[in-house]
Order: C-alpha cells, then sequence, then structure tokens
C-alpha cells in the first residue's frame, strides 16, 4: 500500500473535503482534551508534577550513558537477553532472529509506535511471519491495511460504521451492526483465540527503570499482558530514552500519563516486568535510531522527554483539522512533527510547518517540551539546509526582494489595492491560498504611509 | 564495534551536561478518608467496592452471582469450599475457562483506585488477566493517598511481575464510545476487608 508520499498541507485538503466529517473529527479529539483537563484540575499539585517529570527527564538525557549500562547491567541479572539495536534494519532483524530461532511464523503483540517507526510488520510478513496487533485500535486500522493516525486512539479517524464494515469483512459480524459494545465483543472472542495459541508475544515499553531493570507497560484494555503471561518467549522493544532512574519516578509519570492522555486517573493495567515467568524466554531490544543523533541537538533533544501520551495531539488545531494520516509518520501531530524531521528531514520536511504555533501543545505536555519553539526551529534548520518546498522558497524570495526595497513595496501596494478594488476576481480565486476558506478584506483606501505623509503637517 | 559500543559511544558524546536529580518532596495529595476516595474512584471509572468483615460475605457474594458451572479460582484458603486453589502450577492457558478470580493485592491507592499485587499474591501472572470477572481482597487499612506514598512502601521490593490494577479492562476505541471488558476482566469488585 506504499503509495506517493502527500505533503501535510495537500494530505490536509484531501481530508476536509467531508467537512461534518472533519467538524465531528475535530470534536471528538477535543472532547478527550476536554477530559485531560478535568483531570489535571483535580490534582492540585499538577504543575509541580509536570516540572518535577521534567526535570527528572532532564536527569535521564544528562546521564543516558550510564544508566544505560546501569539498566543493562540489571536486566541480565534478572534473566532477561538484551539486544542493541542502531537503525530500524537492525531492529526489524533482531525481532526476526528471535522468532526465527523458536521456529515460530505467527507472532501477537500490542501497541508499540516504535514498532510502527520501524516498520516491523511489513518486514515480518515479507519475511513470512504473521503479526497480529491486540489493541482493539490498532487490530481495526491493521484489518484496513491502514497505519494507525494516532499513537493513544489509533483508529480514532474512524466512524463506528467503518468498523461495523470491517468487522462484518473480517471477523463475520453481522452486516451493519455498527454498535460499538458488539463489536468489541467480537473482538475480544476473535483475539483470545490469537492469545491463546501464539508462542511469541511483542510488547512496547512505557518507562525501563535503570536501577532494577525493570520496564512498565501501561494498557487499558489488559492485551500486553494477556499477550506476554501466555507466550512462550515476551520481546520488548523500546527507543533508549524510555528509561527512567528510578522506581519511585513510576510514581511521578503514571500519574501523568493517563491522566494527560484520555482524562483518566491511570491507566487499567500498569504491568512492572523484571524477571521472564519460569520457563519463559524475555528479550528487550534497545533502539536508537536517529535518537543519538537528536541527543546531540541541543534545540530539539528535549522531545526525547515524551512519554508519548498523545495530549499535544488531541489540543492541536491543526491536528484535529487534518487527521493523523496526514502527517504521513509513525507519530503524527505536534510532537511527531518535531521528531520526524530528525529521522529524515527531505521526506518530513513539510511537517515543521504543520502548525500555527499556536503554543497550546508545549501548554498541555506533561513534561514541558517546547514543542511550538521547536516547530519554529526546525522550519528555520529546514530552509538553510536547503529542504523548503519550491513554492516556499520562491515566495519567501519575492517577500525578501519587496520588503528590503522601499519603491518596489509601494508600488507592490498600491497595484494590490487597485486590483482588490476594481477586478477582484484576480485575488479572490483558488490559485490565491489566502482566498480559501476565507474572505478577502476590503481595501484600505491607502497604505499608512500615504496616511501618514497627508496627515504629519497638521 | 558492537552496535552497543557505538550507540552508548555516540550517547556518551551527545548527552548534555549532567543536571541533577530534582526531589520529590511536596507531591501528591493527602486523603482525609482515604476509604472514601478510593470508592469514589474506583466506581468512576467501572469498578465496585464491597465492604466485608467476615469470609461469609464474599462467599455469599459469589453464591448469589455464579451458578454451579461457573469455574472459581482463588488463592485464599479462606475460600475453600467455593473456588479452586489447586490452579497455580498449571499451565496458565488452562484458566482461559475461569468466569471468577478471586485474589489478594497488597496495598490500593487513594487517587486512582490503582491496587498492587505482586506475582506472589497472583500465583499464575496471567490470573488476574484471564477470567471474565475478578475480585481482589483488600486490607482496609493498607490504603495510601498517592502513588508516591506507594512506591515508597514497595521500596525495593524483589518481585518477578507486579501491577498496578484499576478497575475493569476497557477500551473507547469505536468512536471514543467506553466499553467495558475489552481483553482482560469485564468486572472489578473490591471487597475491603474492615
Amino acid at each position: 500500500m506504499e503509495s506517493k508520499v502527500l505533503e501535510h498541507s495537500k494530505a490536509s485538503e484531501v481530508f476536509n473535503q467531508d467537512k461534518e466529517r472533519v467538524g465531528w473529527h475535530d470534536e471528538t479529539l477535543w472532547f478527550v482534551r476536554s477530559k485531560r483537563d478535568k483531570a489535571a484540575h483535580n490534582i492540585p499539585d499538577w504543575e509541580l508534577l509536570r516540572s518535577t517529570a521534567s526535570s527528572i527527564k532532564h536527569n535521564v538525557l544528562s546521564n543516558m550513558h550510564d544508566y544505560l549500562v546501569e539498566f543493562e547491567k540489571n536486566a541480565l541479572a534478572n534473566g532477561v537477553h538484551i539486544h542493541w539495536a542502531a537503525d530500524a534494519e537492525e531492529h526489524n532483524k533482531i525481532v526476526h532472529g528471535i522468532i526465527a530461532k523458536h521456529g515460530v511464523t505467527r507472532m501477537v503483540k500490542s501497541k508499540s509506535m516504535l514498532t510502527e517507526e520501524c516498520h516491523l510488520n511489513d518486514y515480518l510478513a515479507k519475511n513470512g511471519v504473521e503479526v497480529i496487533d491486540t489493541d482493539l485500535g490498532e487490530r481495526i486500522v491493521q484489518l484496513r491495511d491502514e497505519p494507525p493516525s494516532h499513537i493513544v486512539l489509533p483508529a480514532i479517524h474512524l466512524k463506528k460504521e467503518d468498523v461495523g464494515e470491517t468487522f462484518h469483512i473480517h471477523l463475520g459480524t453481522e452486516k451493519g451492526n455498527k454498535d460499538p459494545q458488539y463489536l468489541t465483543e467480537a473482538a475480544r472472542h476473535h483475539l483470545r483465540e490469537t492469545f491463546l495459541t501464539r508462542k511469541i508475544a511483542l510488547t512496547g515499553v512505557n518507562f525501563a527503570i535503570a536501577q532494577t531493570g525493570e520496564f512498565v507497560v501501561c494498557t487499558n484494555e489488559g492485551n500486553a499482558d494477556m499477550g506476554a503471561h501466555l507466550a512462550d518467549v515476551h520481546i520488548a522493544c523500546m527507543g533508549f530514552e524510555k528509561l527512567i532512574p528510578r522506581r519511585e519516578h513510576l510514581g511521578v509519570f503514571l500519574r501523568l500519563l493517563a491522566r494527560s492522555a484520555t482524562g483518566q486517573p491511570i491507566t487499567t493495567y500498569s504491568s512492572h516486568f523484571k524477571k521472564p515467568r519460569e520457563g519463559q524466554e524475555m528479550h528487550i531490544v534497545i533502539v536508537d535510531n536517529g535518537r543519538s543523533t537528536q541527543l546531540g541537538r541541543e534545540d530539539f533533544r528535549n522531545s526525547l522527554k515524551c512519554i508519548r501520551c498523545g495530549a499535544c495531539m488531541n489540543t492541536c488545531p491543526v491536528y484535529r483539522r487534518s487527521g493523523g494520516h496526514s502527517y504521513h509518520n509513525a507519530v503524527a501531530g505536534p510532537i511527531g512533527s518535531i521528531l520526524a524531521p530528525n529521522l529524515d528531514m527531505r521526506k518530513n520536511a513539510d511537517l515543521p510547518f504543520a502548525s500555527t504555533l499556536c503554543g497550546s501543545c508545549s501548554n498541555v505536555c506533561p513534561v514541558k517540551i517546547d514543542i511550538h519553539d521547536q516547530l519554529y526551529k526546525w522550519r528555520q534548520v529546514i530552509v538553510k539546509e536547503g529542504y523548503a518546498a519550491t513554492s516556499k522558497k520562491l515566495g519567501m524570495g519575492a517577500m525578501t526582494f519587496t520588503l528590503s526595497n522601499p519603491a518596489v513595496y509601494q508600488t507592490g501596494g498600491k497595484v494590490g489595492r487597485w486590483f482588490m478594488r476594481n477586478i477582484p476576481f484576480v485575488v479572490n480565486n483558488g490559485l490565491n491560498p489566502w482566498f480559501k476558506n476565507r474572505e478577502m478584506p476590503e481595501p484600505p483606501k491607502e497604505s499608512f504611509r500615504e496616511w501618514y505623509l497627508n496627515n504629519k503637517k497638521s | 564495534m558492537s552496535s552497543r559500543d557505538r550507540i552508548l559511544a555516540k550517547i556518551a558524546q551527545n548527552q548534555p551536561e549532567f543536571s541533577a536529580l530534582p526531589g520529590l518532596e511536596g507531591l501528591g495529595n493527602v486523603y482525609e478518608s482515604p476509604a472514601q476516595q478510593f470508592k469514589t474512584i474506583l466506581e468512576g471509572i467501572g469498578g465496585k467496592v464491597i465492604e466485608f468483615s467476615d469470609w461469609s460475605e464474599i462467599k455469599s457474594f459469589v453464591k448469589e452471582h455464579f451458578d454451579s458451572n461457573s469455574r472459581i479460582i482463588s488463592t485464599l484458603p479462606e475460600l475453600a469450599d467455593i473456588a479452586e486453589l489447586d490452579w497455580v502450577y498449571n499451565d496458565p492457558h488452562t484458566l482461559e475457562n475461569v468466569d471468577f478470580t478471586i485474589i489478594r493485592g497488597h496495598l490500593g491507592v487513594a487517587e486512582n483506585s490503582a491496587i498492587w499485587i505482586t506475582e506472589s499474591l497472583l500465583k499464575q501472572r496471567v490470573s488476574a488477566f484471564i477470567p471474565q470477572y475478578l475480585a481482589i481482597v483488600l486490607e482496609a487499612n493498607s490504603l495510601v493517598s498517592s502513588m508516591h506514598e506507594a512506591y515508597a512502601q514497595i521500596g525495593m521490593e524483589e518481585y518477578g511481575f507486579a501491577t498496578f490494577l484499576a478497575g475493569p479492562s476497557k477500551t473507547a476505541d469505536i468512536e471514543q464510545s467506553l466499553v467495558l471488558g475489552a481483553h482482560g476482566a469485564r468486572g472489578l469488585t473490591v471487597f475491603l476487608k474492615v
């Protein structure tokens, strides 16, 4: 399903063709954002919690090397196998190697945005391994052969009619039945069978504790636990930035994560995996894939503090009205737009521009990442490195020329006002991006300069 | 050079100047009645709290809600006459048809109604996840106000697996409609021993 990747603004135009649906998408995400606000306001120490979390993560970034070594040592002592992957390809090879060693061709997987980032499912499919995603939202988009559109709510772009139709085709539910209770029940039965028959389970990691070598996986559905506790082999994949120093720091992050994500006081299950169960094999794959480069970018390293709650997406006016798929990256929204250019600056040059820089993302971020400042800074890097779109480069060039030549500026203003007054269709048409979804303003009679020259003597 | 060494070398080179860890003082609410707060929050997320003082009360609850065909397992010797106790060394897949599990929890957290359960209480890791319905027996005096208090108590406790469990399994992945019973237990009853 690899097709030509549309720029964010073009993909948003497609998304915006169905006005009613965009309105619904916008409201649904705003509803989640409102739940987050309510949950945050119920916690008197919320702001202290955020700044503490941010400082802990800052300490982690500044001591990453030693924490990783400590984590590895403790996890090995716990009887866990540790693997290191420099990039997505090595990650995929390691995971496939473990699966192949066990002579298995089917695996069950709970949510892991890292494996989305690495395109693990595609890689395994090419190597003859069937992967079943077990988070309900992920299963829905997997059956539809789509990527998730949101890191916490993978199927948020779909309506229940869509899910009903998908389940009718793939799981044999009644045609036309779109009752969420009924559809969830169907998925429960379908996936229970999967949990009981798979020998290998893969999960993501929400937090990894240097002090103890354990890792924590948070779900509401219980799918990570059902997979891991019934499988002979548990593979957990993590970006190295998931580390936190000590177990007691979980108190801080578990209080923030679910409240920021969905407005819940905590996820239903916050499971601490320290040692394999008797007879089980446990692997942790620690992945770099560009993170060590990002760590060295002073302006952007704070993006590695992210705990993947999705609050910045739910609040973002651009995300809510353009949908996750418009971002053509595993992680969409504001946070995705500051992570993606580090992965591939050319391919993701459009993403830092997919923002109004309103700053709402930074205001809700539980670890206080300066997201909107980083979006602004990425724009400068992208233009400087020559990755900006041609139209943007031409526009900026014309602007620079005009603004640095007073005569051109004055004439240009006059000509513009004359056209707007006398032949408005020259600017009021689809070729002018400022006209899209907007009325052009009434042209003023004179410019400020003209007004000033006429009035300064009186 | 292995990937491990290359990654670590690059991290050492790129990580910023050392920044100290903050303290955790001043974090966490203190509730006057942790039991009341715990109950309010748990009910808000779809769970139920039943206070009891005698084991016969739990037995009556079980008889009222489950018939003789239901498979009920427990780790509590006090419930031997209504539940299986001899499942703990069996293959975890054999728990597939369990209707109701009754286990103990170590402590409950008032701010979010999460219950701390380690492997030593679960016996089988999957036992709290695989049944249709779950009940957890908790001592009322084990309730703490916040997650910070909880982790202070947990300290460096040794376990292979442990979980904070709050309420029944749920999902809102279909149009944000809340449905209880995604993959784990469809319902959670907390028996609070007073």
